[in-house]
């Protein structure tokens, strides 16, 4: 039989507020445990929470962003249960009115085709605590730097079919978090996180199948992974004649299988209902205005305009926006150049195989933008040839001294002396009388090689152009 | 001196005539004399008041003046204390030390006030007789073997014994006027929002609310300044303005328009305090107000919807105890589980294991619409009703209880226990300010008489209870009864 997979994301962004969502506590990560936690984040006993307005306005941020409704009147409920990093014995939360309604947001597959995918809704939430089970010689240990911290959850509609889906539906969630500034969405500090729901029915059907709830995946090529791994073991488990359990299961990467998790843990009752410590935020139009025109230009917008302004193709365009420090590089770089094709033929080619080879951020690259913009320049007005420019840039990776010194210092500027020229010419003639003939008995094709010994010669610096033309010239 | 209210007080203080020191060990003395008979305070903190005392005299030299500066005054063990337990009558919070003072007592603090100590009250607020507490039963000191009333209950008998001058509490359903009228004292509590509730220990989050137990109407309003306004530290705070509530004490009567709820006047309630009730409803007759009858149609639902909407707030609220960071922990845990179990199964008292359970099952999948959300249906209906009976009248006035002071021990059935504020609860569902004012006695024991307002008209509820307080004795009678055997 064939089967169809239907998936749906759960995702939780850190938002990057300066504090905590309901106390006025820092939230940095990576400090000492319990140095970032106030008595209200211990839940002392009359503490009360008050809404950090800097998460709600990034929150109306991102629905904005993905054209979702806003909640103009958005209420916090108690998410009651026990558990110690949950200082206060329930999370608050977002229920019944959240402050992200529908929306949606567009998806790139691999063979360049698009798919709408649908947010069901987006609520602002506080993250728990964490609980540290190893060297406290067989108890627990609480720090409650990260609870309170502020999370938006983005839940998906059940509309992805498969993991390749799944991974791009992320990366552009991604994109749209670090795009609005709203989170670093660093998947592997935890400040993006994912949960999947997979379930699989006959290809054609329209009833859902019972569906698993996978958590604990924490890059993206381990949610494409894992989405693989459930499908084939759901698909195993129907075909053997089973059932598929509702239930949730860690997914353990390094053997790529996942396992249920304790039955209690979604056994809970939680007891929602209204946070009575807060009073239910509403806000306006004027409110939601003044957002939006704050809003930045999102990836697709930006995408389309690289196409209509620059001319790059859909793919360099989808590759150059990926990122907004990527967009902002490469604009950059086509605006210093005057040439954007050569500027995201170096930004897509010799630049990110330099990122990815020493493992940088584009923040840490030695070849800032304006770098790269000198060095097309001079392969533009012909300091340079285009060879000689990846050995430029080469040396530009090790030494930071400017374009245009390590051109000279290394001797690497173009011969465009024409009498040194004729002297390579007649050098390569000389030594090749066989292929000369042959250009003189009409094998064009010959050129090519005459041309690439007097460069040979030349060690590349020989301006390519007047080789070819001089050869011509003494060959008629 | 000690008999005396903080309004006469803060004039004696001021004229010299006493210092504060001298009226904080007055206190202090009595309070070391009665209170073993009484049980009013858990904690006494006599060398940090008799520095607060002396402060205040040295702040008054140096010509500082302020209505309570120097007054000896007794918070509620619910309010936190930086460096002084809290233990909001609860084994739980029996070793529990807050690092930080609740927006109430830095208020007083800020005022000047002097704190002699804490006093005790039903464990997490929740009772009506002052008998849930760990540290045992607060006597009343009309009659020693009757019950204070509660859940503020040790704060109203050390204003009825004038073990302290000023006193606050907190009212969730009654917890203010129901002690109030029990011991025969001055009950305030304001409209929901009126004080902040920041550092108060929460037992039903939308229902709680701060306010003065003292010895007259014009000192509530003394302390009401004092407690009133915007915190930006509780997101639930009014963001209305302060007046000064000793502004319009003094305005006339003189066309008042009173309601008299039917339903206040109706079977349960005991004939000699209706008849203390219809006479003092006379005394305002003679000030030139008009008694109208009204309706209040919806007032026997409120204490079912109030059991079910508070008890689903406290088993919330009451997470947070769960032996992990602070307060009582059981020993020797054999896992998480059995710390979790133990500690609040040994650190709770009954009656706050009763409402957490009721609570919690009013809040489960599958109950949660029978139960949560209808109350909260009911809550609209008692407000509209009050808004309503408020285009009608001004004022409306009833008994605070349907009976005088009850015996220790005779209520063992919790929900007769529960109808005790069979008058005051609708008040807090609807988040109005009500009153409670002595207003006569009922063979010897205090009966109060119950004031409510329309939204944040303190002004015009004390206004109206001092009025009948100029007019009427009542409130200066004193207790004795505990007296005896000393």
């Amino acid at each position: 039989m064939e089967w169809e997979a239907v998936i749906g994301l759960e995702v939780h962004v850190s938002l990057s507020t300066n504090t905590k969502l309901f106390s006025g506590t820092a939230s940095i990560f990576g400090a000492e445990p319990n140095t970032e936690a106030n008595i209200f984040d211990l839940a002392m006993p009359g503490t009360l929470p008050v809404l950090n307005k800097e998460a709600l306005r990034m929150a109306v941020k991102f629905g904005l962003a993905i054209d979702a409704e806003i909640g103009k009147r958005s209420v916090f409920d108690r998410k009651n249960y026990f558990y110690p990093d949950l200082p206060k014995g329930y999370q608050v939360t977002q229920l019944d009115f959240p402050t992200v309604g529908k929306g949606s947001l567009t998806i790139t597959l691999e063979d360049g085709s698009e798919r709408q995918i649908g947010v069901t809704r987006a609520h602002i939430e506080e993250n728990a605590g964490k609980s540290l089970h190893e060297d406290f010689h067989g108890m627990s240990g609480i720090d409650l730097n990260r609870s309170g911290e502020p999370l938006l959850e983005i839940v998906s509609e059940p509309e992805i079919r498969n993991a390749k889906e799944a991974v791009a539906y992320l990366k552009k969630l991604h994109a749209i978090v670090r795009y609005l500034d709203i989170s670093d969405a660093i998947m592997a500090q935890g400040s993006m996180r994912c949960d999947v729901n997979v379930s699989i029915r006959p290809k054609g059907s329209t009833e859902l199948g019972t569906r698993t709830e996978l958590k604990n995946i924490n890059s993206f090529r381990f949610v494409e992974k894992a989405i693989n791994s459930e499908i084939q073991r759901q698909q195993d488990v129907l075909e053997d004649g089973g059932t598929v359990i509702q239930e949730t299961r860690r997914y353990d990467a390094e053997r790529d299988t996942s396992s249920p998790m304790r039955s209690k843990e979604f056994a809970n009752d939680y007891r929602y209902f209204p946070e009575p410590d807060l009073l239910p935020v509403e806000i306006d139009d004027t409110y939601i205005e003044a957002i939006r025109a704050t809003l930045p230009e999102l990836p697709d917008a930006k995408s389309a305009r690289f196409v209509s302004e620059y001319g790059l193709s859909d793919y360099d365009a989808g590759v150059l926006t990926a990122t907004r420090e990527m967009a902002e590089y490469f604009e950059t770089v086509a605006r210093s150049s005057g040439d954007a094709k050569m500027a995201a033929n170096w930004v897509t080619g010799d630049l990110q195989a330099a990122l990815n080879k020493n493992n940088w951020d584009l923040a840490e690259s030695p070849i800032q933008a304006e770098r790269l913009a000198r060095l097309i320049q001079r392969i533009k007005d012909d300091t340079i040839s285009g060879k000689i420019g990846k050995t430029v840039f080469e040396a530009m990776l090790e030494d930071g001294s400017d374009v245009d010194q390590i051109i000279e210092s290394r001797g690497l500027k173009q011969v465009t002396d024409s009498g040194a020229i004729e002297s390579l010419v007649d050098e390569v003639i000389t030594n090749h009388p066989e292929q000369v003939q042959q250009f003189r008995d009409g094998k064009e094709a010959v050129l090519g090689f005459l041309v690439g010994q007097a460069m040979k010669l030349s060690q590349g610096k020989a301006n390519p152009g007047q080789v070819n033309q001089l050869l011509r010239e003494k060959m008629q | 001196m000690i008999e005396k209210t903080v309004a006469e007080l803060s004039g004696a203080l001021s004229r010299g005539d006493i210092s504060s020191v001298e009226l904080t060990q007055a206190y202090l003395d009595r309070i070391n004399q009665y209170n073993s008979t009484l049980n009013a305070f858990v904690t006494v903190c006599e060398e940090s008041a008799l520095t607060q005392a002396a402060q205040a005299d040295a702040a008054r030299a140096d010509g500082l003046t302020s209505p309570l500066l120097g007054i000896p005054l007794a918070h509620k063990d619910i309010f936190c204390t930086s460096g002084i337990k809290t233990s909001c009558g609860s084994k739980m919070l029996h070793n529990f030390i807050a690092p930080y003072d609740a927006t109430v007592v830095s208020r007083f603090n800020d005022a000047g006030a002097v704190m002699l100590g804490k006093t005790n009250m039903d464990e997490f607020a929740m009772g009506s007789s002052n008998e849930t507490s760990y540290f045992g039963p607060v006597k009343n000191p009309w009659d020693t073997d009757r019950v204070p009333g509660g859940s503020s209950g040790g704060s109203a008998a050390a204003i009825a014994a004038d073990l302290c001058a000023m006193a606050t509490g907190t009212d969730t359903g009654g917890s203010i006027r129901q002690p109030a009228a029990f011991c025969g004292i001055t009950g305030l509590k304001p409209s929901y929002g009126r004080i902040s509730r920041w550092g108060m220990i929460a037992f039903a989050s939308s229902l709680d609310q701060a306010g003065p137990i003292c010895k007259s109407a014009e000192d509530a309003a003394l302390m009401l300044n004092a407690m009133a306004g915007l915190d930006t530290k509780d997101s639930t705070c009014a963001d209305v303005p302060v007046e000064d509530y000793t502004a319009d004490l003094n305005n006339s009567l003189q066309g008042l328009r009173i309601g008299i709820p039917r339903q206040h006047f109706a079977e349960g309630l005991s004939p000699e305090v209706e008849q203390a009730v219809r006479e003092a409803l006379g005394v305002y007759e003679k000030l030139g107000a008009q008694l109208i009858d009204i309706d209040l149609p919806n007032n026997h639902l409120s204490v079912s919807a109030y059991y079910v909407v508070a008890p689903a707030e406290a088993s919330a609220n009451l997470s947070r105890f769960d032996g992990v960071r602070y307060g009582y922990r059981c020993d020797n845990p054999l896992d998480l589980e059995d710390m979790y179990k133990r500690s609040r199964s040994e650190g709770f008292g009954d009656e706050v294991k009763r409402r957490i359970m009721v609570g919690t099952y009013a809040l489960s999948a599958g109950f949660y619409d029978a139960y949560y959300r209808k109350a909260q249906k009911i809550r609209r209906l008692i407000k509209q009703d009050f808004n309503a009976a408020f285009q009608q009248v001004d004022i409306i006035i009833g008994p605070t209880s349907p009976h005088t002071a009850f015996t220790l021990g005779a209520k063992t059935d919790p929900v007769a226990m529960y109808l005790e504020d069979i008058y005051t609860i609708a008040v807090n569902l609807a988040g109005l300010p009500g009153m409670s004012v002595p207003a006569g006695l009922a063979n010897g024991l205090p009966v109060g008489m119950h004031l409510v307002a329309s939204d944040f008209a303190e002004s015009r509820l004390l206004n109206v209870a001092h009025q009948f307080q100029l007019n009427t004795d009542w409130h200066r009678l004193r207790a004795t009864a505990f007296e005896e055997g000393h």
